[in-house]
């Protein structure tokens, strides 16, 4: 399995991705500069968080022009597997990859907290590591991560049951205390119509090794070595 | 071809919460200012354009809007097109 790491100027959560992608789960990984054209050929591409050109304009607004992001959008259009954590959520709408919108949190504060988040499916090549209903501890760092959608689009991804990560209370109840931004819906992370980009604004990688305080992300991480080893054999 | 100035105005999309617009409607309720109303905050960009008329700096400048000035599902944008005051044809 190769993965690669796209890095804009301004992310700051490529090196963590790199270490849970290759130190932890022993991934081929790489870094690939944003003002590349071509993925080469992985079974994973990450868009990491951080602060892609300042988050001038709105955050992701910019990167999307990056050349990379093209690669990314046909590799994506071929069925590839993109994860696209926090700022990489943010470009991921920006670039149409995924429906919707990252707002200024409710609050108008920068939150970085642990945040708690209920696993909505365990059918995607996200979350099959996970049980349904589980509720994981991962932090969370943003200012936009308020997810908004139309209606009928918000409509569409519970129907079609594309909301992934949800945020809860410790005790994976919805309502007052679990939401940190004022996310539609609690939405804390969606899926495509094609299951194979997956955007999600807490930090999966900042909670996959016991140092870190919590490994509930790895679960993510396992499930897509789990796929992609799938994917080989068929 | 002249130059324009043109202002354009992004704001929160009517009907959708605007965090921003409402912490500052209650900071001017506090100070004791009567009567305000909803309040929306957004971002006034100001674009030097050449051009051949107001119309196609206006089209252009919609185009920038549609691609990357505005985001479509959060925000509205208005566009206002202005000769410039010390552009090439300012003294004619």
């Amino acid at each position: 399995m190769r993965a690669v790491v796209v890095t804009f100027p301004g992310s700051n959560c490529d090196y963590d991705c790199l270490q849970v992608l290759r130190k932890v789960m022993g991934i081929d990984t790489s870094f690939i500069w944003h003002r590349e054209r071509e993925l080469g050929d992985p079974d994973l591409v990450v868009l990491p968080g951080g602060f892609s050109y300042g988050d001038y304009l709105r955050a992701g607004a910019i990167a999307r022009f990056s050349p990379i992001v093209e690669a990314v959008k046909r590799y994506a259009g071929r069925g590839g597997i993109v994860l696209g954590i926090c700022n990489g959520f943010q470009i991921l709408c920006e670039a149409g990859l995924l429906p919707g919108a990252l707002r200024r949190n409710d609050s108008l504060k920068f939150r970085s907290l642990d945040a708690h988040v209920r696993v909505e499916t365990t059918d995607t090549a996200f979350t099959r590591a996970y049980r349904r209903g589980q509720v994981l501890r991962i932090p969370i760092a943003h200012a936009e991560g308020n997810y908004i959608a139309d209606p009928a689009t918000l409509e569409r991804l519970e129907a079609d049951g594309r909301v992934v990560f949800r945020y809860t209370t410790r005790e994976g109840a919805r309502g007052e205390g679990g939401n940190p931004n004022g996310s539609a819906n609690d939405i804390a992370g969606i899926v495509n119509a094609a299951g194979n980009v997956l955007g999600l604004m807490p930090h999966p990688e900042r909670a996959a090794e016991g140092v870190l305080g919590s490994t509930d992300g790895l679960g993510m991480f396992e499930s897509l070595v789990a796929h992609c080893a799938r994917e080989r054999v068929a | 071809m002249s130059l324009y100035v043109i202002e354009i105005r992004v704001t929160p999309r009517r009907g959708l919460l605007d965090p921003q617009g409402k912490a500052i409607q209650h900071a001017l309720d506090s100070l004791g200012f009567a009567g305000v109303g909803e309040v929306r905050a957004g971002k006034l960009l100001v674009i030097e354009l050449e051009a051949d008329s107001p119309d196609e700096a206006a089209a252009r400048t919609t185009r920038m809007c549609e691609k990357l000035l505005a985001n479509p599902v959060t925000e509205d944008f208005a566009i206002e097109v202005a000769r410039d005051a010390v552009g090439p044809e300012a003294a004619t």
